[in-house]
């Protein structure tokens, strides 16, 4: 258990425990402030010669493999995100560490879905210890009633790499669902019948870990091509009749949204960008796969064609609407994160251009540089805003966990960060006082745009100067937010929050940004 | 046991109210609300103090609201109370922000977005899609059971929405329902009142004078137009002497599908067996000094089609048609304002004569070109109507 009692204030005024699972925690210090030396965690790639020669590294089953690993009480055992609410290997190993006794693990997924609601069960008898990943829908109620018996630890992608390079988390055996993998460990996610794409958010976990376990459903002869993972830091491959359900895993399609307010929403955000000059020839930008999100990707893609503007490159989460983009050579690379939707699946498989990439790659706060500072503007979502442009990601405005932060926090390192928001939710004002919950700092986001108009933060000069005299709506923050007030008859009441830690949320240089309050 | 308004999972800005009287024991409110930890205490504070001003002093009430703004909510209080045969006639009126300014005669009239006057969800957000009018609509797009409980909420939405500046208009019902909806609507000021099914000159004049009453007794004191809708064989035969029935009617517009019903002929997106109602209605409203505006385009999704329609629609005289999706304004306001070639065109038009006239010649003339009279008032109005899209 840990102590919950002592707290510090960051560098924004939250307060978050100096203590978090056993482990002294850095407050937030601020962005650019906590300075990291040294080398932290090496990859512990064990000397051995004692791997079979002809490379088959096949276990009958999980329960043999894990065994082999030398599954203990209290170990860490991590699992990758790329099968979404389709994933069955997580759950799958966890069961057959519970049928081998096994008691207070730590679970570390890159991202827990809903279907996973499994581990509630393992947590109260007491085979998980508690989750440090990101939470949401069963999982994330149980983490906020306060019946985890460890703290949540929620980190953004790029955060994830970084505790794991930092060795503030040591991973004792990964587990890695892998649609295609040969009998060696090489593992591939673009082919196969539970094909997701790319396998990155896998990839520390393949070269940090002790022991490293690829579980898949299509089992190939050597060599198994791309090699995303390599067969060469993984100790065991077990065969398993499905590693997921393919309709869960991508979506068929991806549709774009088709309410007015939000169609309105994203124009503004295209448009923003086109006047701004931003949009020009050899910039880059990132969308999510959210309604909003697609919508922008259309409607800049018309703006980009009229203008004759061609990007150097479109980051992803990759759905149709990107690959139509590279195909129609309004991109010259789509560097992708994740796959959204069957069309993405089959482009990164097909197409050179469409590549693959990793959070080392793209988000790792504690590598020499990541290219999320390279990409000129990001469109993203968010719960809440708050009139210094601080956003909450994670929690709804009643504390209780939402989303996890995915790769959100560390796309604000982005040229400009747009948050593309409708100003109000049944009924709810978006733009707040104070967020509930500090999911990222106010001085790296900059611009919110609203169906009611577009509010620059006052610290972009340059922004403002750029789109003086447009026909864009803009209008300060507060402007908006009395209004959603007045519409919304008056600001609404802020549920109480107690005074029981659940979950801390880390900035992407491992320092606590803020901390979830227990909700009942 | 009375009831108003909706709730379930799918239903988003509304609220049931269930109303069930009593001889004593006071108010009993309970509440289930999809925003309960936000607006739970000041929803039941507005339902109290709304139920009190309708003199609603003893009755079970449970209320579901799945977001319901405060207009909404009181509109929804006060329908049930009604149809629990209390609140004796009176009325509870939310605050009311300051009306626009009132809507000149001859204002743009391009688009107009139908917003069926059950629903609360589209209300709010309508004006920011900058349709030059707005309708409130009482009358297809409300089930018959449900006129009572959409007047009270159309009634609150003009006194409660800001629509950005759109022209405020209300679809009533064909007569004699039309009375009891301008009863209700008509002292909160609409700009325009549309009056569906127009067949004659004097359901026009019966309209007028109800609202002409209705103005004077509620101290409105600015323009409520008339834009009468034909629907008919009848209508169309009577369009000149409807246009010409009442100085408050602004133009004439037409509905198809009642029309091609009438007709009994199928509506087709080409509209060649409307053709002749159309261009028969656009003369009738321009003989009468008025505007002519054309019906909707069905197909949201065909925008090309729309445009094609509405760009039809402009060559016949149209000034204008309904919209029943906000992705249609733009298409239609790009048909029905003047291109920049003809923008350019017709100064050039106007320039020349102008300059005829201070040099005291009797002949106007653009290059090689002699300039007829009618061809400089074409130009002259196509300005005016360029000058006006611009400040829209």
């Amino acid at each position: 258990m840990t102590a919950r009692s002592d707290f510090a204030q960051n560098a924004l005024g939250r307060m978050v425990p100096t203590m978090v699972n056993s482990k002294p925690q850095v407050p937030y210090l601020g962005v650019g402030q906590y300075r990291p030396h040294g080398r932290k965690a090496g990859p512990p790639v064990r000397s051995s010669n004692a791997y079979p020669e002809d490379g088959d590294k096949r276990a009958p089953d999980l329960q043999t493999a894990l065994r082999n690993c030398g599954l203990e009480d209290g170990m860490v055992i991590s699992s990758h995100h790329h099968l979404r609410d389709g994933d069955r290997v997580a759950l799958l190993a966890l069961d057959a560490a519970a049928r081998l006794g096994a008691k207070d693990l730590t679970w570390f997924p890159s991202a827990s879905f809903p279907s996973q609601k499994g581990a509630i069960e393992l947590m109260a008898k007491g085979v998980i210890h508690h989750i440090e990943g990101s939470l949401n829908g069963p999982l994330g109620d149980y983490c906020t009633q306060g019946k985890m018996r460890g703290l949540g630890v929620l980190r953004s992608h790029g955060g994830r790499w970084q505790a794991i390079q930092d060795g503030e988390v040591h991973i004792d055996i990964a587990i890695i669902a892998a649609p295609t993998a040969d009998a060696f460990g090489n593992a591939d996610g673009s082919h196969g019948k539970s094909a997701c794409g790319s396998l990155g958010f896998a990839l520390a976990d393949s070269v940090y870990a002790d022991r490293v376990i690829v579980v898949t459903d299509t089992l190939v002869p050597f060599p198994c091509i791309p090699w995303q993972i390599q067969g060469n830091n993984v100790d065991s491959v077990v065969v398993v009749d499905s590693i997921g359900d393919p309709s869960k895993i991508v979506s068929g399609t991806t549709e774009i949204t088709r309410s007015p307010d939000r169609l309105r929403i994203a124009e503004l955000v295209a448009r923003f960008l086109r006047e701004a000059g931003i949009m020009r020839n050899g910039f880059s930008f990132q969308a999510g796969a959210g309604g909003i999100a697609l919508a922008f990707v259309d409607y800049l893609r018309r703006m980009m064609k009229e203008d004759e503007v061609k990007a150097r490159f479109v980051r992803g989460g990759s759905t149709r609407h990107l690959v139509e983009m590279l195909q129609e050579g309004l991109t010259d690379y789509i560097l992708d994160g994740q796959t959204f939707d069957l069309e993405g699946v089959k482009s990164i498989a097909s197409d050179p251009r469409h590549v693959a990439t990793s959070p080392f790659t793209s988000y790792n706060y504690h590598g020499k540089g990541n290219f999320a500072s390279m990409v000129d503007a990001v469109v993203l979502g968010a719960t809440e805003v708050d009139v210094r442009f601080n956003a909450n990601v994670v929690t709804h405005s009643d504390g209780r966990l939402l989303h996890g932060i995915g790769g959100w926090q560390n796309c604000l390192a982005a040229g400009c960060t747009i948050l593309a928001l409708p100003s109000f939710r049944d009924r709810i004002p978006v733009i707040v006082d104070e967020v509930t919950t500090l999911t990222g700092p106010g001085e790296l986001i900059d611009v919110v745009v609203t169906e009611r108009g577009i509010a620059i933060n006052p610290g972009r000069q340059d922004l403002l100067d750029a789109v003086k005299g447009s026909s864009l709506p803009i209008r300060p923050i507060q402007d908006i937010k009395k209004e959603v007030e007045r519409i919304c008859g008056g600001e609404p009441s802020r549920p109480k929050r107690s005074q029981r830690p659940v979950a801390v949320v880390k900035w992407v240089d491992g320092t606590v940004l803020d901390t979830v309050w227990e909700v009942r | 046991m009375a009831e108003a308004g909706r709730w379930g999972k799918d239903i988003r800005s509304d609220l049931h109210v269930a109303i069930e009287p009593r001889d004593r024991g006071g108010l009993e409110i309970a509440l289930e609300s999809r925003v309960g930890p936000y607006y739970g205490d000041s929803i039941l504070r507005q339902a109290r103090a709304v139920l009190e001003s309708l003199q609603v002093k003893h009755a079970r009430v449970a209320i579901h609201d799945e977001g319901a703004l405060p207009f909404v909510i009181s509109a929804r209080l006060e329908a049930a109370a009604k149809r629990a045969g209390l609140a004796n006639g009176s009325k509870v009126l939310p605050e009311k922000i300051p009306l626009p300014e009132p809507s000149p005669r001859d204002r743009l009239r391009r688009s107009r977005l139908y917003l069926p006057g059950s629903e609360p969800k589209y209300l709010v957000n309508a004006g920011l899609h900058a349709p030059d009018a707005i309708i409130l609509d009482l009358e297809d797009s409300v089930h018959p059971g449900e006129k009572d409980t959409a007047r009270i909420l159309v009634r609150n939405a003009l006194r409660a929405v800001d629509f950005a500046g759109c022209e405020r208009t209300v679809r009533i019902n064909p007569l004699p329902l039309a009375l009891e909806d301008l009863g209700e609507v008509i002292p909160e000021a609409p700009d325009l009142v549309l009056l569906p099914k127009a067949e004659k000159p004097e359901q026009v004049a019966e309209v007028d004078r109800a609202i002409g009453e209705l103005k004077a007794r509620h101290a409105v004191d600015r323009p409520v137009w008339i834009l009468p809708i034909l629907e008919s064989a009848l209508g169309i035969e009577n369009a000149f002497a409807i246009a010409a029935a009442s100085p408050n009617v602004v133009g004439l517009t037409i509905g198809l599908e009642d029309y091609t019903a009438d007709l009994g002929v199928m509506k087709t997106a080409e509209g060649r067996e409307s053709l002749y109602a159309r261009t028969r209605l656009v003369n009738a409203a321009k003989a009468a000094g008025l505007q002519a505006s054309d019906s909707v385009f069905a197909d949201v999704a065909d925008l090309e089609g729309l445009a094609r329609w509405a760009e039809q629609s402009s060559a016949l005289g149209f000034e204008g048609m309904g919209c029943i999706h906000p992705s249609q304004i733009r298409v239609v306001h790009r048909a029905f304002q003047p291109s920049p070639a003809e923008i350019d065109k017709a100064l050039k038009i106007v320039a020349a004569f102008e300059e005829a006239e201070r040099r005291g010649l009797g002949v106007v003339s653009l290059g090689a070109k002699m300039i007829d009279p009618p061809v400089v008032e074409r130009a002259r109005k196509l300005v005016a109507r360029a000058k006006q899209t611009a400040k829209a």
